[in-house]
């Protein structure tokens, strides 16, 4: 769960950004910049650690989950040293996400996923989707009086046969 | 009026509460439910399913019930993402695992048609339910994996099905077919509760194979909730479930 958030947060910075580079350079805002800048909820110390040199991975699972968005920071061009950056691969839960950014002028050029988890398509349903929390609780006995029961001890034997079957068919 | 039977090797047993029951429609079930054992037994070597697999008969001329339960097969299959498969290794079919569920669904539309509304089916375990008993809602147990004396959760399926896959063997070993490797469920307990039992029976078994994933899984489908416990005693249900744990 955690890990996917994580990953989230470091796709979602990335593209962010990258939109942010693409606009800023279209349109060229420095009003916006400066607004952002200033804005404390933006902080700028949860951004990717583009600055390292370009044959160091990132690592989109050391970030916290749990920090504020990462904006596009305000900070001057050129922060990034060109070159061609592959983040390590992230065990995001449904699979294994790891992107590629592409740095040139100082500016991300291209994010490309070298892994994502959409080899089956649950796997991609979920992935497009925001986690969901599930609750959990220790399971406790109770002492109810039911119409019937469902359970694994009447048909533990039926389950493994009918489960053996059922899943065996892989090994063809 | 409750009656007990013992079918297909399974323990089966059926509840109506309609005042107007006698044991005609009892009976009717208990008819049908020994027609498709008779059919679908891989145990019986004159079963068409037998006959089937010896290569004896072919599929396109089997009965309807026969391809009925190959296309739902096929179904349940894509649906599950190819965790449920009725094909073994060796190439032949046991199609066990689905026809309970569908034999329960069947079941339930002969006591509809016979105009009973309030009863329940069940057969080892899975469950399906209709109306409800003098004016309660149906009450299903989840039966402790740990304890089978101990019920651990009262569901109410509101005319749903509830099945559950489970084990009392503590590392039961699941082969994967997309991992394509033998695994192990962390779970012991997974009741799934939907619409029909057939689908909530095949689901209830695929989860079992998907490991961690179990829970997510049915969690993203929409009206199917579940309850899953794992060997720690942890349970882990779908944000849906506790809507059917209250009256």
């Amino acid at each position: 769960m955690k890990k996917i958030v994580t990953s989230s947060v470091f796709i979602i910075a990335f593209s962010a950004y990258a939109l942010f580079q693409y606009f800023g350079s279209s349109h060229a805002a420095p009003a916006d910049i400066s607004t952002v800048a200033n804005d404390p909820n933006n902080t700028v110390s949860n951004t990717p650690p583009m600055t390292s040199a370009p044959t160091e991975s990132l690592n989109p699972g050391t970030k916290k989950g749990s920090s504020t968005t990462p904006a596009p920071s305000a900070k001057q061009q050129g922060q990034y040293a060109d070159g061609t950056y592959t983040g390590s691969a992230a065990d995001a839960y449904y699979g294994t996400v790891q992107v590629r950014a592409s740095i040139s002028a100082g500016r991300i050029t291209d994010i490309s996923f070298l892994q994502y988890p959409n080899d089956r398509s649950e796997s991609l349903y979920i992935s497009q989707q925001a986690m969901p929390i599930l609750k959990s609780e220790a399971i406790q006995a109770q002492s109810a009086n039911v119409d019937t029961v469902s359970g694994a001890s009447d048909t533990s034997a039926a389950f493994r046969e009918s489960l053996a079957s059922a899943l065996a068919s892989a090994k063809a | 009026m409750k009656m007990t039977r013992d079918i297909m090797g399974m323990p089966v047993a059926v509840d109506i509460a309609d005042t107007a029951a006698s044991a005609a429609p009892f009976e009717r079930v208990f008819d049908y439910l020994r027609y498709v054992d008779a059919v679908f037994s891989t145990y019986k070597k004159e079963s068409e399913i037998s006959l089937i697999n010896a290569g004896v008969l072919n599929i396109n001329d089997a009965s309807s019930d026969m391809q009925e339960v190959f296309a739902l097969a096929e179904e349940m299959k894509k649906r599950t993402e190819g965790y449920f498969d009725i094909t073994r290794p060796d190439g032949s079919y046991d199609p066990s695992g689905l026809v309970k569920g569908w034999a329960i669904r069947n079941a339930k539309r002969i006591l509809k048609e016979l105009r009973y509304e309030n009863f329940y089916i069940d057969i080892a375990g899975d469950i399906a339910s209709s109306g409800s008993n003098n004016g309660k809602e149906w009450s299903v147990g989840i039966r402790s994996p740990f304890s089978s004396n101990d019920i651990v959760k009262v569901v109410y399926p509101r005319g749903r099905g509830i099945a559950t896959s489970g084990t009392y063997i503590r590392g039961l070993h699941i082969y994967d077919p997309h991992a394509k490797k033998v695994v192990e469920s962390p779970y012991v307990s997974l009741t799934v509760v939907g619409e029909d039992i057939c689908e909530v029976d095949c689901f209830a078994t695929a989860a079992f194979a998907m490991q961690e994933k179990a829970l997510p899984w049915l969690d993203s489908l929409e009206s199917f909730e579940a309850y899953g416990i794992a060997h720690n005693g942890v349970a882990t249900m779908t944000r849906g479930f506790e809507s059917y744990t209250n009256i």
